[in-house]
């Protein structure tokens, strides 16, 4: 199958391409970043998304499916440039789609479109709206984005639309929120507060969208592995200290002593848990995490190990 | 920190019937090292300094789904304490009750950690159903706030019951053990609740005994389980059918509190 995927630089975008190249599949992607080792059989165009340039790779690879990899999750980036990037890139992808007989777009969300808060319900299933934005307001742009996405389903019903969204990555990559949080030695944590975290390891990531893939599955699925754990226990498990600073002690001190610069309703996301039901996804394509919370945790901290300094 | 726990406790805390994983913890986040603290705590309470006296323990199923349904008793939430160690100690194999805990309490740092590590969630309808579907015991007081506000001399009556809990039960098909509490309001004689201070607080209300402080007296508590009442339905039906089967099931806790009051009094 002839796939493009967008966002191909990324981390994951890497490992799911090179996957599904191994797997037989011809590869292309855009990305304004570089992937300079990308192996044989892949190629990937150094484009913006949302340019003209990248209609012409639509016109020339004339892909079967799309996996839509080119979001920005993390809360650094201006929230200006995240809405042209998250939603401009979204439309980008599926305007040129529809226009170049692309059968099967794949957009990966994030399960932080539920949000985290006191009075939300553990174990989110795909028709809950989003319910935190009041708190958090710079998620907006990807919340938009996901439920832009899932409107493809009834505006384009000749498009497969798979909308996935995804819990945390936590593996040998380091890659994405949970892993950034849990980088240094110590952890900081709200006192009183421990909220599960659920993770999956990145090859399950690139497993799931595999079998989505595969099984070109229609509709919009919550995505996860193993059982969420508490935050408490990822830290001490990944060998870091737990470091629980009273809360409002915490606002003071965000973006200052090497904590980074997190908008006030993040904190919420350390306070709240935020786990979603997958069954549906399960049942749909047969999918089953490989990788066990142990696995997960124990392959990030022989990555990422602690450094002890005198 | 290594905290000292009871060795009957931890037996007992092993021998509940949960799908801990290798760090014993469940997948809604029940931690068997917060269970083993907490329950060492309050076996204490149990066992030492109210000396609860248990009846009926036999109705409460030895597994699957199922709901207790309570009078609250005492200004703070002794009640729902004892009976969860009347499930921990009584029961064989142990059970851990889950009780469906007042909205405000997730937002109190600690209580939120303790709660939740310990399988005591906030009331939602979600939570209900999905703990029901997964074949857990359900722990309900249908008075909520209001019945622990109760006064002294109100302790052995209702306020109203909620009905949520009735459509949960008849749309899970999930029998309905009623319990009766004794003794809670002699515990904490509540003769006045200022809930202006509560609100500072962050709580509904701070209940004020004649000796200003809400700490409980070491009185004799009992806890009356009758037999489990299954009602037929979809849950989906009109609000006169769920008042009416509500009313069954809190006629019956008031029987169960009178019987049980007057042989408090020594009249039976």
């Amino acid at each position: 199958m002839r796939i493009l995927i967008p966002g191909i630089s990324g981390r994951l975008g890497q490992m799911v391409a090179t996957r599904l190249a191994a797997d037989g599949h011809e590869v292309a992607g855009i990305d304004r970043r570089v992937w300079k080792d990308a192996p044989p059989g892949v190629d990937v165009h150094e484009v913006d998304l949302r340019k003209r340039g990248a209609e012409e790779i639509f016109r020339k690879v004339r892909p079967e499916a799309v996996i839509h990899m080119a979001t920005v999750t993390h809360l650094l980036v201006q929230s200006e440039d995240r809405y042209r990037i998250n939603l401009g890139g979204t439309r980008a992808v599926f305007d040129c789609s529809r226009a170049h007989g692309v059968k099967h777009v794949i957009f990966v969300g994030r399960h932080t479109y539920y949000g985290a808060d006191a009075d939300s319900a553990m174990y989110h299933g795909e028709d809950e709206p989003p319910m935190a934005l009041q708190h958090f307001p710079e998620l907006a742009d990807l919340v938009a984005a996901d439920l832009y996405a899932g409107s493809a389903l009834w505006r384009h019903p000749e498009l497969v639309t798979t909308v996935m969204r995804m819990c945390y990555t936590l593996g040998p990559t380091g890659h994405g929120t949970l892993a950034m949080f849990l980088r240094g030695g110590r952890v900081p944590t709200i006192l009183g507060f421990d909220p599960l975290f659920q993770f999956m390891h990145e090859t399950d990531v690139v497993h799931a969208l595999a079998t989505a893939l595969e099984k070109r599955v229609r509709g919009v699925f919550n995505v996860a592995g193993p059982q969420p754990v508490p935050l408490g226990v990822v830290i001490r498990a990944t060998g870091r200290t737990l470091l629980p600073i009273p809360e409002a002690l915490f606002a003071a001190a965000l973006g200052r002593f090497g904590l980074p610069k997190l908008p006030r309703g993040a904190l919420a996301h350390i306070k709240y848990p935020v786990t979603i039901d997958d069954s549906a996804f399960r049942k749909a394509t047969g999918y089953r995490h490989r990788m066990s919370e142990a696995d997960c945790m124990r392959d990030f901290s022989r990555a990422f190990p602690v450094v002890h300094h005198r | 920190m290594q905290v000292p726990t009871d060795p009957e406790v931890e037996a007992r805390i092993h021998r509940l019937e949960i799908p801990f994983n290798a760090n014993g913890v469940d997948p809604y986040g029940i931690s068997r090292r917060h269970l083993c603290i907490a329950f060492s705590a309050l076996r204490f309470f149990y066992r030492n300094y109210f000396t609860v006296e248990v009846r009926g323990i036999e109705n409460v199923p030895a597994r699957g789904r199922a709901m207790l349904i309570g009078n609250h008793s005492g200004g703070i939430a002794i009640d729902g304490a004892m009976v969860l160690a009347s499930m921990m100690f009584e029961m064989d194999p142990p059970r851990l009750a889950q009780g469906m805990v007042e909205k405000f309490m997730n937002r109190v740092p600690f209580a939120s950690q303790w709660s939740n590590r310990c399988g005591q969630f906030t009331g939602l309808p979600e939570h209900a159903i999905r703990l029901l579907e997964d074949e857990r015991l359900l722990m309900v007081f249908p008075e909520g706030a209001r019945g622990t506000a109760k006064l002294y001399k109100e302790r052995y009556s209702l306020v109203h019951f909620g009905t949520g809990f009735m459509r949960l039960a008849m749309k899970t098909r999930t029998p309905i053990v009623p319990l009766a509490f004794l003794g809670g309001g002699e515990a904490i004689p509540t003769i006045s609740n200022a809930y202006t201070l509560g609100k500072l607080l962050g709580v509904p209300y701070i209940p004020v005994t004649p000796y200003l402080l809400a700490i409980p007296l070491p009185v004799h508590l009992e806890v009356h389980y009758g037999a489990p009442l299954r009602f037929e339905g979809t849950g989906d039906e009109d609000d006169e059918v769920i008042a009416a089967n509500v009313g069954r099931v809190k006629n019956t806790i008031a029987s169960m509190l009178d019987f049980g009051a007057r042989r408090r009094r020594g009249e039976i």
